[in-house]
């Protein structure tokens, strides 16, 4: 992030938002809406002395509730650009009216109430879209307790506990009371394949990222034991199944083939039942820390930036390629990229290797002096067209647009963004619409081939 | 219920391993010991799952399993394990540890066998068959169980009528002795 913080051909835009995309592929008009910091980015040095003066309170977002931020805040330690960010909504000054205490510590004279929310609008000649994804809400499972006990906690908490700069200052300890956890417990797969509760399909990263929290937990806390119950392990990358052999008999993790069905909090140590069924046994664990693997799921805003940008997503949410298997990358808007578990879960590994993919897509594209494209494109007879503008509504690519010729409203198609797939052809009322190639002319013709052949066979027969 | 805690839980595939030198926690509960295994289709629990009990530190489950004496010790599953565990080694640790332990064999006449037989071996060098049979037939209360046999199998010389022992007893001992040091060391109390 730093380093593309610094690069003369890369623009990063902190706190803002892409709120409108209209145009083509080339031809992007991009409307940006970049929120107020209230901190001037020019003046501040990112000393970080009003982090620590701000009165105000809030759950950090980035320590996943585990710790507090301030009013007056980085996400993270090692957050791009250097620079804080006041949250409005729980600045006392901003509620309340008074406070101020940031402006007087800060000696760079860097705080700066007044900003403005600026809105740009820019050309764009491709977009890629990696927006990630965000995790399944734990509450769901009444039965883990998840979100009521506070000792059981997702796999990205505990992710933040044992970094050396989070909540806890890398110690392993039990929420509820801050002492350290012995005995921990992770439970793979919850949210996923489980179709009553969660979702049907696997979140691929969990069964790796359980095994290597299991052993750093060994390896920071020796005294920690580890239990991972899972249902089955998909270790399926180069060096993955070493790495889960190794957590097991290296790390002594013991790993218990069956799905927790309960967590009882009695008061001391949480008991986890689950079962085992290699051993067709019913397990009871007396456990510190339940650590669950929550599925990875599409963010909550995931459909509506989709139709924004007008990619289409799955019944998740997830955003489709063209082709699994040989166009993953691209969306069926030309120009327009997704990379990323936005498509689906994934590693980080598979995320990188999506994101340099479309960014090589994307330098092809621009490296044409031409586009090229399918000739099968939607063509508007202008004489025959009368303006009502249904095939307008009905394209999903939105490659037509309204024109006006000697006066009279038309339609007219983008040829870089028509794909030829002839909604538009179907809907037009007055023919005036037609593909290049699938014209209704030619297709009438193909249906009546036959029709035509049998009566000229037949009337072959009765000249016989 | 199996209850796990993390004092215990390593405890019996430490020990095992202690004994027979087969890490079972390299067992990936494949099953393929359990699928080649000659006498596993009449029982309840397979070598398998006799792993998985060592794994999850199930003593007596393990160490009261039929499974355990009625093992052959004819090496398939030994031969063919992914792991390279010595599964018959390990059944053959896991019944020292029950009779040490002092479990009850589950397979009583399989156990009285095997003693009648080590004890021969100690003190002939090699089967007295004839002894065998009626000490056998003492010992499960069945004194003329196949005695129809007898004459048949003494007629064709099969079996002889008088003991023989071999002639370096004196090495035989002597591996019998590194047995007992063995089992010292590695503290198995009760074996005799
Ligand atoms: C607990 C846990 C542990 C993991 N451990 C590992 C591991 O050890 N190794 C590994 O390989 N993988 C691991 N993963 C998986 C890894 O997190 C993902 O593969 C990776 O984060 C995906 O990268 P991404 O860039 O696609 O999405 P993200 O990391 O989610 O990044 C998306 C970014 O887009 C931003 N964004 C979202 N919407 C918008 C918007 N509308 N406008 C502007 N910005 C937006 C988000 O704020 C975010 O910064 C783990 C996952 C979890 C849950
Ligand atoms: S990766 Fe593993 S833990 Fe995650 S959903 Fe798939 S099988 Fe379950
Ligand atoms: S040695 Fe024992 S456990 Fe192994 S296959 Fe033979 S009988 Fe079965
Ligand atoms: S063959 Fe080996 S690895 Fe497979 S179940 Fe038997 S002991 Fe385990």
């Amino acid at each position: 992030m730093t380093e593309s913080s610094h690069h003369e051909n890369i623009e990063l835009l902190t706190y803002s938002e892409v709120i409108d995309v209209k145009g083509f592929v080339g031809n992007f008009d991009v409307t940006i809406r970049m929120r107020p910091r209230s901190v001037d980015m020019s003046r501040c040095t990112g000393c970080g002395d009003c982090l620590t003066k701000c009165p105000a309170k809030v759950p950090s977002e980035a320590d996943q509730g585990l710790g507090t931020r301030r009013a007056i805040y980085k996400p993270f330690s090692n957050a791009v650009p250097n620079v804080p960010v006041i949250d409005r909504d729980h600045c006392i000054y901003f509620t309340k009216g008074k406070c101020q205490i940031c402006q007087k510590v800060c000696k760079a004279g860097a705080i700066n109430y007044e900003q403005e929310e600026t809105i740009r609008t820019e050309k764009f000649g491709a977009i890629i879209v990696a927006t990630g994804f965000s995790l399944f809400d734990i509450s769901k499972y009444g039965e883990y307790g998840g979100g009521r006990y506070k000792d059981v906690i997702t796999g990205l908490q505990l992710e933040r506990m044992i970094d050396p700069n989070g909540p806890t200052g890398g110690r392993l300890v039990r929420p509820s009371d801050g002492k350290p956890a012995k005995s921990v417990v992770f439970v793979q797969c919850v949210g996923s394949r489980d179709e009553v509760k969660g979702m049907a399909y696997c979140s691929k990263v969990c069964c790796m990222y359980t095994a290597k929290q299991a052993i750093l937990l060994k390896d920071h806390f020796p005294e920690t034991q580890s239990y991972v119950f899972y249902i089955d392990i998909r270790a399926t990358g180069k060096n993955y199944e070493e790495f889960i052999l190794r957590a097991q008999r290296e790390y002594g993790v013991v790993y218990l083939r069956g799905r927790v069905s309960k967590i009882h909090d009695p008061g001391d140590k949480l008991e986890v039942y689950g079962a085992d069924t290699l051993a067709g046994e019913s397990v009871k664990i007396n456990a510190d820390l339940v650590v669950l693997a929550s599925a990875m799921v599409p963010n909550p805003d995931a459909r509506d930036l989709a139709r924004m940008l007008n990619i289409p997503y799955d019944s998740y949410g997830f955003y489709s390629e063209i082709h699994p298997k040989l166009q993953p990358v691209e969306s069926i808007t030309r120009g327009m990229f997704i990379a990323g578990a936005c498509t689906f879960p994934k590693d980080i590994p598979d995320s990188v290797m999506m994101g340099s993919a479309a960014a090589a897509k994307v330098c092809t594209l621009f490296a044409a002096d031409e586009l090229t494209v399918e000739p099968k494109l939607a063509e508007v007879a202008v004489d025959k067209c009368v303006g009502c503008f249904n095939c307008v509504d009905v394209c999903p690519y939105d490659a037509i647009q309204k024109d006006t010729v000697s006066g009279r409203n038309v339609a007219r198609v983008i040829q870089t963004l028509c794909q030829g797939c002839g909604n538009c052809a179907s809907t037009c009322r007055s023919g005036a619409l037609d593909v290049k190639g699938f014209t209704d002319k030619a297709i009438y013709a193909q249906i009546s081939a036959p029709f035509e052949a049998d009566e000229e066979e037949e009337n072959a027969y009765a000249g016989a | 219920m199996l209850e796990l805690d993390a004092e215990h839980v390593h405890n019996l595939s430490k020990r095992v391993k202690e004994l027979s030198g087969d890490d079972v926690t390299h067992c990936i509960q494949c099953g393929k010991c359990s699928g080649g295994c000659t006498v596993a289709p009449d029982m309840e629990e397979i070598p398998s799952r006799i792993m998985r009990f060592i794994q999850l530190n199930m003593k007596e489950r393990a160490l009261t399993s039929s499974m355990v004496w009625t093992c052959s010790s004819c090496l398939t599953c030994t031969a063919r394990c992914p792991e390279g565990i010595d599964i018959a080694k390990v059944m053959n640790v896991l019944r020292m540890m029950c009779l040490a332990e002092g479990y009850t064999p589950k397979e009583k006449h399989i156990h009285v066998f095997n003693r009648l037989f080590i004890d021969m071996i100690k003190k002939y060098g090699r089967v007295y068959e004839l002894g065998l049979m009626v000490q056998n037939n003492m010992m499960a209360m069945t004194p003329f169980r196949d005695i129809g046999l007898l004459p048949a199998i003494l007629k064709k010389r099969k079996i002889g009528l008088l003991p023989h022992k071999v002639k370096a007893l004196g090495e035989v001992k002597e591996l019998f002795k590194k047995g007992q040091t063995f089992y010292k060391r590695m503290k198995v109390e009760g074996w005799k």
